[in-house]
């Protein structure tokens, strides 16, 4: 267990006023909020050892200890006893903000120095839960349509609908099903990143997809039919007369879906190659010199 | 309903009310009632909480809102970013 410095924490000496204390920890508070700082855990974690560091210096029954037993906390026990017989005949006055703040986002050191806060809290504001974070594996053809799965997190089922078109690495957030709140107050949120491998011959960029399809060279030189397949099925193209190698085409809406838009896709591009014959028979051969003959 | 949104978090109908006013957040009449929109509320719990714990005015709290939304759609667009690196890495192979 680690001693921690809360005026180091705080950004105080140690001859710091209350009302020096109050005004850095609501700087730091304004800076660091989880509110203010979505997503960032080491903001979190440094919030929290802000609440905890201004939870000791603005009580000053707890800055008294702190400061008397410092780095040697651990033999202040009979200081704990004689604080909790004082509390119970008066109440201190403190501010304490929620953001992800729970019971056990106490440091060792604090609970070590100071016991646990049931008492405290129950006659204090409510608490927002933790927030969770969970990685969900999907494949590309599973994200092709919106759809609903069941996630168990933290031994409890629960229903989620995937939208179509959602990114690899896309976040999102399902309210309200994160840590229970503590004291009445709200649960915390789930967060979702999707992980979306892919699981198709299709590249994917965006909404858009694209394909590599080999033609054979006379279907290049003198057009023709060819049947390609699509995320949707097999679809017919048309290949134009003297179609060059690496010919790109476009197939609107033959895409992904876009993300929360319904019935929006994006494009399916079509990349051309071409494949030149080989293994010629003498007669095909001789063709292709009578060929490059009338060419030159 | 607006009067238990108010009664759970410790606000005023007033407070909301003139959120509204601000443009911050929107609110509907249904069967003559104020009710705060199921999608409006996440955004209205955070901006209690900046006006209650951080002391943060509507000025401010819109200034916020703007610039987290902004974050947001950066974000976004690292992620859409990244991925097309991804997809001209797979190229490359």
């Amino acid at each position: 267990m680690e001693f921690i410095d809360y005026y180091k924490v705080l950004g105080v000496d140690k001859n710091a006023t209350p009302e020096d204390i109050k005004k850095a920890y609501r700087k730091l508070a304004r800076k660091l909020h989880p509110d203010l700082n979505p997503n960032d855990k080491e903001a979190h974690k440094k919030f929290q050892q802000l609440n905890e560091a201004n939870e000791v210096l603005s009580d000053p029954e707890k800055r008294k200890k702190y400061d008397q037993y410092g780095k040697d906390w651990q033999q202040a026990e009979q200081f704990e006893n004689a604080r909790q017989s004082q509390q119970r005949s008066q109440g201190f006055r403190r501010e304490t903000f929620s953001g992800d703040f729970e019971e056990g986002d106490f440091s060792d050191f604090f609970r070590s120095m100071f016991g646990d806060m049931g008492d405290y809290r129950q006659r204090q504001t409510k608490f927002r839960g933790e927030d969770y974070n969970a990685e969900l594996q999907l494949n590309l053809t599973d994200v092709y349509r919106t759809h609903q799965q069941v996630l168990t997190v933290n031994g409890k089922n629960i229903r989620i609908t995937i939208p179509a078109g959602v990114e690899n690495r896309q976040k999102i957030k399902i309210k309200a099903h994160g840590a229970p709140g503590i004291n009445g107050g709200p649960n915390g949120d789930l967060y979702i990143t999707f992980h979306i491998a892919n699981n198709t011959k299709f590249k994917r960029d965006g909404n858009d997809l694209q394909t590599t399809v080999d033609i054979d060279l006379y279907t290049a030189v003198l057009g023709g039919e060819i049947t390609i397949d699509t995320l949707d099925g097999k679809v017919k193209l048309t290949v134009k007369p003297g179609t060059q190698n690496g010919t790109k085409i476009r197939l609107k809406g033959k895409g992904f879906p876009v993300y929360k838009k319904e019935g929006e896709f994006g494009d399916l591009i079509v990349i051309f190659q071409i494949k030149i014959p080989t293994n010629l028979t003498e007669k095909q051969k001789e063709l292709f010199e009578q060929l490059s003959k009338l060419s030159s | 309903m607006l009067d238990e949104f108010c009664a759970s978090h410790g606000v005023e109908t007033s407070f909301i009310r003139l959120l509204e006013e601000h443009g911050l957040i929107e609110i509907i009449i249904i069967n003559q009632t104020l009710c705060v929109p199921t999608r409006e509320l996440p955004r209205l719990e955070q901006i209690v909480r900046l006006h209650q714990e951080l002391n943060i005015n509507l000025e401010g709290i819109d200034a916020i809102n703007n610039l987290l939304q902004r974050i947001e759609d950066m974000q976004d667009e690292i992620i859409k970013l990244r991925n097309k690196i991804s997809f001209y890495e797979e190229e490359d192979k």
